[in-house]
């Protein structure tokens, strides 16, 4: 089973990049301040994690800081026991 | 004391003629936006002084002077001379905020061509849609950004050159794809500015409506007259300020109050090219001593949200003036930041097409929280009756935003589309498409949009372009678009879809259907939520009535529903 680090930024690399972007992300790419994933990009990035892991992450939890990158986003998952 | 002194007082003294005065223009000049931006500014004596500091998203920073812009901007024009695109062509910007794109803007305008500015975030059929309404000639982008125009290129025969500024080599570039870097470029000390006069087209910003496609609102250079003194009056800008103005130049605010107004009036501006995250508002703020921020409500209110004490770890002393635009900025964003940061936040109204601020709060005039303010000097506004278009004189009683033409940065047509451009004048008046009233004391107050447009983070946003993309996806069978309130954007774009046989509604379609848009159109249209119904309310004529979905949002009276299907 693929790591969850994998799982999100094979995510992003596929529904936040172009095709033809070279640009490489690592898990400690910023996604927020890097401009990769905007403000209103991030619902949508939100909504995959809860699907895709059954959770329920309340709007306070979803701050830029936390989505900024795929590490801070797995450390955000171990508090809904995503491991 | 503030540049416009006594508001009362630069009322009655106000005539446009004390702005042509101080730019040294007289009726039938040359007047070049590029021009006065650079080469004038540095026949000044300003030269040496810095006109952009620019921070990326990794904290790397590049200062450029007024001369240093000048030759770049020269450069750039005399590349697009070179490649002989004539004056008048409309020209794209579609690239983050680097420093290209503010330099790519003024050089367009310094050889005469028509600056076409669109936000990097458009999706692909977004694009489409604007270049193809505009023929667009050229386009400057970064190779971020190439994958979307490669995808509709075929369709647009008009547009000759796809200019990259970053090209590094790695990947081969394509048919019309040409690279140019500006700094690596020779340099052009010199460019004979085109001779362009009052009347000659230099902005094309699109902006939405609440039906058809997007409309292109043309501007001219005579628009300079206005943003120059409104960025003095308003914005209070002076010789000694360090000045960011938050907004993307795909956007007005980003061109007559990101680029014209600050450069034209000689003041040194910050461009941080990074995502929000409050922090590092707070440390661009400190590390470049920034003295004047015009920004938005949206971002106020995510400022709010982080608290007062991330404002106490920063030392936010050099500021001095705050304004805000894109949405009414509600009376508790006020109040906050009037305690957060000593300061308050000075709400200002304008639009694409007005190209400049109409309605505001200005400096040293009394503040009520909530309100949009009064009429900018010059400027003749006032709330027309719904049906007969005549100014309403009493006050508290609501009414359409309207202001008598004339002003020198009002747009000067919609591209391509006379008729809709003629709808927007009504007894003598342009229509805003905004409702609003007028208090005993002048100072105006927003109600709401008079229309279905829904305005998201101070962008505004046409349902029918969304409904018509997601009538695209395979699941669609019908779907209607509205705004949602929201604390932070003050509305989000909401969906209600009704499915095709075959189709049950699962969280998995609805992220599904979300990215579409996404990507289509860009990541502001893409819906927040998505409700499925099993079928949407229409009248007996089969016509979605959005206007009862809206209402349902906004719990609202749901109103007549006697033409409602099956009712």
């Amino acid at each position: 089973m693929p790591e969850i680090k994998d799982v999100i930024l094979e995510y992003v690399q596929e529904e936040y990049l172009e095709e033809d972007d070279d640009m490489e992300i690592t898990y400690d790419s910023k996604l927020i301040t890097g401009g990769i994933v905007d403000s209103f990009s991030m619902v949508s990035l939100k909504r995959f994690l809860e699907t895709e892991y059954n959770i329920r992450i309340p709007d306070g939890k979803a701050s830029p800081e936390a989505f900024d990158s795929v590490n801070n986003i797995v450390k955000l998952l171990k508090e809904f026991d995503v491991e | 004391m503030s540049n416009i002194g006594s508001y009362e007082e630069r009322v009655k003294d106000f005539s446009w003629e004390i702005s042509e005065k101080e730019l040294e223009y007289k009726k039938g000049d040359v007047i070049n936006i590029g021009e006065y931006c650079t080469d004038r500014v540095c026949k000044m004596g300003k030269g040496d002084k810095p006109a952009l500091i620019w921070q990326g998203h990794s904290g790397e920073v590049k200062t450029y002077t007024f001369d240093r812009m000048r030759v770049l901007t020269d450069t750039i024009a005399q590349y697009l001379k070179d490649k002989k695109i004539n004056p008048g062509a409309p020209i794209c910007l579609f690239m983050d905020k680097i420093p290209e794109l503010y330099f790519s803007f003024l050089g367009i305008l310094k050889m005469g061509g028509i600056c076409q500015p669109l936000f990097s975030a458009f999706g692909a059929e977004s694009l489409f849609t604007r270049l193809e309404d505009a023929g667009t000639k050229a386009i400057f982008t970064q190779k971020k950004h190439v994958g979307k125009i490669r995808k509709i290129i075929a369709d647009l025969p008009h547009l000759e050159h796809i200019i990259v500024v970053d090209h590094d080599g790695r990947k081969p570039l394509r048919e019309r794809e040409c690279a140019f870097s500006m700094e690596k470029a020779e340099a052009v000390e010199d460019f004979e500015i085109y001779p362009t006069y009052a009347e000659t087209p230099s902005v094309l910003h699109y902006t939405s409506g609440t039906t058809g496609k997007p409309k292109g609102a043309l501007h001219v250079h005579y628009s300079l007259i206005s943003q120059y003194i409104t960025a003095k009056y308003v914005l209070d800008l002076t010789e000694e300020d360090i000045y960011w103005c938050t907004a993307d130049p795909g956007w007005v605010t980003g061109t007559s109050y990101g680029i014209i107004g600050p450069w034209a009036n000689g003041v040194t501006q910050c461009v941080l090219d990074a995502g929000f995250r409050a922090a590092g508002w707070y440390k661009f703020i400190e590390d470049h001593g920034v003295t004047a921020w015009y920004s938005a409500p949206t971002a106020i209110r995510s400022l709010m949200r982080e608290g007062k004490e991330l404002v106490q770890q920063h030392n936010l002393s050099t500021l001095r003036h705050l304004c805000s635009v894109g949405e009414p900025l509600n009376a508790e964003a006020v109040l906050w930041s009037t305690e957060a940061y000593g300061l308050t936040f000075h709400d200002t109204f304008w639009q694409t097409e007005t190209g400049s601020i109409m309605i505001s709060n200005y400096p040293g005039m009394k503040s009520k929280p909530g309100s949009m303010g009064k009429p900018f000097p010059g400027i003749s506004a006032a709330v027309l009756d719904l049906e007969t278009y005549e100014p309403k004189q009493e006050a508290g009683v609501v009414g359409l935003i309207a202001i008598k033409p004339g002003w020198p940065s009002m747009f000067r047509e919609y591209w391509n589309n006379e008729e809709v451009y003629n709808s927007k004048f009504k007894n003598g008046w342009y229509i805003c498409g905004d409702r609003a009233s007028i208090d005993e004391d002048g100072y105006f107050w927003f109600v709401g949009r008079d229309d279905d447009v829904i305005n998201t983070g101070g962008h505004l946003v046409g349902p029918f372009e969304i409904e018509s993309a997601l009538l695209e996806h395979e699941a669609v069978a019908e779907s209607a678009v509205v705004g949602k309130p929201d604390p932070v954007n003050m509305e989000v774009v909401k969906a209600f879809i009704a499915l095709k046989p075959g189709y049950e509604p699962s969280a998995g379609l609805e992220l599904k259907i979300m990215n579409h848009i996404r990507k289509k159109l860009s990541p502001l249209a893409m819906p927040q939520e998505i409700e499925f119904l099993d079928k949407l309310p229409k009248t007996r004529s089969g016509k979605i009535m959005r206007r009862l979905l809206r209402a349902k949002e906004w719990g609202e009276e749901i109103g007549d529903t006697s033409t409602l299907e099956d009712e």
